[in-house]
């Protein structure tokens, strides 16, 4: 008996665990994008070289304890199915296939607030895509939300918390915003940084340096801190002194990258003086927490990104190029593939077009890639 | 181009297209054309793969109106 596996049972084992995948799509497919993980073995054949028989296959594979992995799932109940007819045990395929997994975001608690309340990690693990909940006295901030927006809403409604505030930290091109959704269906604020949303065909609240957001009656302290150069808007946000949330400025491993609005040359100097000026004079005691990240092994245990500032500052190649010139070809040459329909995303999230919810799922398609290096 | 066969897959999801395609393949010979019809969007790439690890040549394909039109020469 085959039996079907979903995106939260494949990220607990990625996390904690061991698997063997058998992914089934196309060589390409494959190459460009798959699950991974420290205790994941993984081999591609594609599901149209197994229609007459898995024998070749079967000597590359595990007795038992298999996973089948397909594009949406069709293919992958075929070939488990053949597999379990010859006698490999505890076949599992990937309810949804990869476009579940590229959906599921797994909540993480990072850690409690000062004065009550907490901060909590969704990582969008498929993806390589983090957002954040802070909670306090039964309100809640929620920081660069993905698209799926029911796992938030899922996970207030459990915890009886009411959504005040769904923040932005810049305009996004690697995935759609769930913020402006959620907000308006929770009477919730959308805040965006407005030299992000010149364009955008919808009202917002302008987040600015300054202008620091609370929620609770404990005051959780929301400080915006304007750091410009993978967006011209691009705002950092310091929470309740302890955390840093970087956005798409400052990741554990590597820094982001410039060039996806079309303005690299330009932005060079503002993201370099976001990273050595400005982040530099902040606490190094901060926790980082960003917004994506490019490789499983920057998950602890528990699934969690994050990084002290002064670790980063030690450790991140991206903090540590001396010349200015050095960095500016870091950031503008040789970068990865840019983001899937990354314009089209930076225009759903600017409001100017509005496809539908398959569209809008096969525009997400992908890795993040919105650091210079993967 | 001279169609051999037409095969309509449309309405059909991963993996039937493919499975389908291969068996009407199977019953052609070399040379002759299979005009392949689906409406499976992941099939466009998975199709391309396919007629290439299988030794077919793809001589072309178009989408008219939500219809992808395959033209596969049997290798």
């Amino acid at each position: 008996m085959i039996k079907a596996l979903s995106a939260k049972e494949v990220a607990k084992r990625v996390v904690e665990g061991k698997m063997f995948i058998l992914d089934v799509r196309n060589e390409s497919d494959y190459k460009d994008w798959k699950i991974e993980g420290k205790g994941i073995e993984s081999i591609n054949r594609p599901y149209f070289d197994l229609i007459d028989g898995v024998e070749d296959v079967l000597e590359h594979l595990p007795k038992e304890d298999v996973l089948v992995v397909c594009a949406k799932e069709g293919s992958s109940v075929m070939v488990a199915e053949m597999l379990d007819e010859a006698g490999i045990k505890d076949v599992n395929y990937l309810e949804g296939g990869m476009k579940a997994w590229s959906e599921y975001l797994m909540p993480v608690k990072i850690g409690d607030l000062k004065d009550g309340g907490s901060i909590y990690q969704f990582n969008r693990i498929g993806k390589g895509c983090l957002s954040y909940l802070v909670e306090s006295n039964g309100e809640a901030a929620i920081i660069d939300s993905a698209r799926t927006i029911e796992a938030y809403e899922d996970f207030t409604k459990q915890h009886n918390i009411e959504v005040k505030h769904m923040i932005d930290t810049h305009l996004h091109a690697d995935h759609i915003s769930g913020g402006r959704r959620l907000a308006e269906k929770t009477n919730a604020s959308y805040w965006l940084p407005p030299k992000d949303a010149e364009e955008v065909t919808f009202s917002y609240e302008a987040l600015e340096e300054g202008k620091d957001i609370t929620i609770g009656n404990t005051k959780i302290e929301i400080q915006p801190l304007y750091s410009p150069g993978h967006t011209i808007g691009s705002t950092s946000m310091i929470v309740d002194g302890q955390y840093l949330l970087s956005g798409d400025i400052l990741f554990v491993d590597s820094i982001g990258r410039p060039d996806l609005a079309g303005k690299a040359e330009d932005w060079v100097s503002d993201l370099r003086d976001s990273l050595y000026n400005k982040y530099n004079n902040l606490s190094k005691d901060l926790v980082v927490l960003p917004a994506h990240f490019g490789k499983i092994s920057e998950l602890d245990e528990k699934g969690a990104v994050q990084a002290p500032l002064g670790e980063l500052f030690e450790k991140n190649e991206g903090l540590n190029i001396k010349s200015e010139d050095e960095f500016r070809k870091a950031v503008t040459e040789n970068l990865p593939p840019q983001p899937n329909a990354y314009q089209e995303i930076r225009e759903t999230n600017m409001g100017k077009i509005d496809p539908s919810t398959d569209e809008q799922r096969d525009m997400e398609i992908g890795p993040n890639r919105c650091a210079i290096t993967e | 181009m001279n169609v051999t066969q037409t095969l309509d897959t449309k309405g059909l999801s991963c993996p039937m297209p493919i499975v389908k395609t291969k068996k009407a393949m199977d019953t052609l010979v070399s040379g002759d054309v299979l005009e392949v019809l689906t409406t499976d969007k992941g099939a466009v790439n998975d199709l391309s793969a396919w007629s290439k690890s299988s030794g077919h040549e793809l001589l072309e394909h178009k989408e008219e109106e939500g219809v992808f039109k395959f033209y596969i020469q049997k290798g």
